[in-house]
């Protein structure tokens, strides 16, 4: 009986966990091209194989470790690479708010690892499937979001320090469209339903434009759009959203 | 020396993602500040979606607007992020050849 009880947890568990790393699929069509190039990248600028999936691995932010790259090809100091790493990613400490207010029902032992595993994107793709976090064994469905990002990020940058060029010039170009037209793809549906929710999004981009415009580094810039943005919500949104 | 770099740069992105883990499990918001957070997706995807499209093509800033509009059809019309995703690479990838 027990056992039964037990192993019907277990396969819900696994189900959701599915759903998750369904969920995240497209994160990873996003993230291979980007995760390639980097490899090739940083291969080019003298990482390691070891350095530079370690890199993926324990940094896990795609614009930092570009940046980071290049810094080192300059031989930027450490210490110059670390606080604008910290800069551009300071934005997560945002996201990271926003997705542990919604996590209040889920489990404590999950929230260290959900937390570390925060990107834009999955921070992004978790946060329109907002139902899941008052749902039984939720967490792993966001688990699976996670697990499927992560896994794509650090197995592609090492496939491109290995494989070098493997895709065609025009071809990984054109697929830097792919995370804008996944971010895209989430919002709109919520647009449709609510209005709102696309002003928002706009305040967002002007002020973030605005940043860029007067001078302030992308990073900083991001931040202030996505406070701003956000505070428009305290007057736009009603009391749950969906 | 790059180890060390690496060891830095993983605190400096740890550190932001897990404090606020911390903060919300000490703190109850008022019902703003609850809106407030749950407006932040809506506008961090703004924030992240522009002005950085237009630098997909960095020369060709339209090429970029155009990959978004396909998308925003795409995905008016109901289809799963994976096709909306596809469709829009496509697109970009047929302006560039």
């Amino acid at each position: 009986m027990d056992q039964a009880v037990s192993r019907e947890k277990e396969s819900q568990a696994i189900h959701m966990l599915r759903k998750g790393l369904a969920t995240g699929f497209p994160i990873m069509l996003g993230y291979l091209p980007i995760a390639l190039t980097y490899g090739v990248l940083a291969r080019q600028t003298g990482l390691s194989l070891v350095e530079l999936t370690m890199m993926s691995g324990l940094v896990y932010a795609g614009a930092s470790q570009f940046m980071a790259v290049n810094m080192i090809a300059v031989s930027a100091s450490a210490m110059e690479i670390i606080i604008a790493t910290f800069v551009l990613n300071f934005r997560h400490f945002v996201m990271s708010l926003s997705f542990m207010n919604r996590l209040r029902n889920v489990e404590r032992k999950w929230k260290l690892p959900l937390s570390l595993g925060l990107t834009d994107e999955s921070f992004a793709v978790s946060a329109f499937h907002p139902k899941e976090a008052n749902q039984k064994n939720g967490a792993y469905f966001y688990l699976g979001i996670f697990v499927m990002a992560y896994f794509s990020w650090v197995s592609g940058s090492l496939l491109g320090g290995v494989l070098g060029d493997v895709i065609p010039a025009n071809l990984s170009q054109s697929m830097g469209i792919a995370l804008y037209a996944m971010f895209i793809g989430l919002l709109v549906p919520s647009v449709k339903k609510n209005l709102r929710v696309g002003l928002i999004a706009v305040i967002a981009m002007l002020i973030n434009f605005a940043c860029v415009e007067i001078g302030m580094s992308s990073g900083w810039a991001i931040v202030v759009g996505t406070i701003l943005g956000g505070a428009a919500g305290i007057f736009l949104l009603k009391e749950e959203v969906e | 020396m790059i180890i060390l770099t690496i060891i830095g740069m993983s605190l400096a992105t740890m550190i932001p993602r897990i404090i606020p883990g911390f903060l919300v499990d000490k703190l109850q918001f008022r019902p703003w500040v609850n809106r407030w957070l749950n407006a932040i997706p809506y506008a961090a995807l703004g924030a992240l979606i522009f002005p950085g499209i237009l630098s997909v093509i960095p020369e060709q800033p339209f090429i970029g607007i155009i990959g978004g509009l396909v998308a925003i059809v795409l995905a008016y019309f109901g289809l799963n992020v994976v096709l909306v995703v596809l469709g829009s690479i496509l697109a970009v990838f047929l302006l560039t050849i």
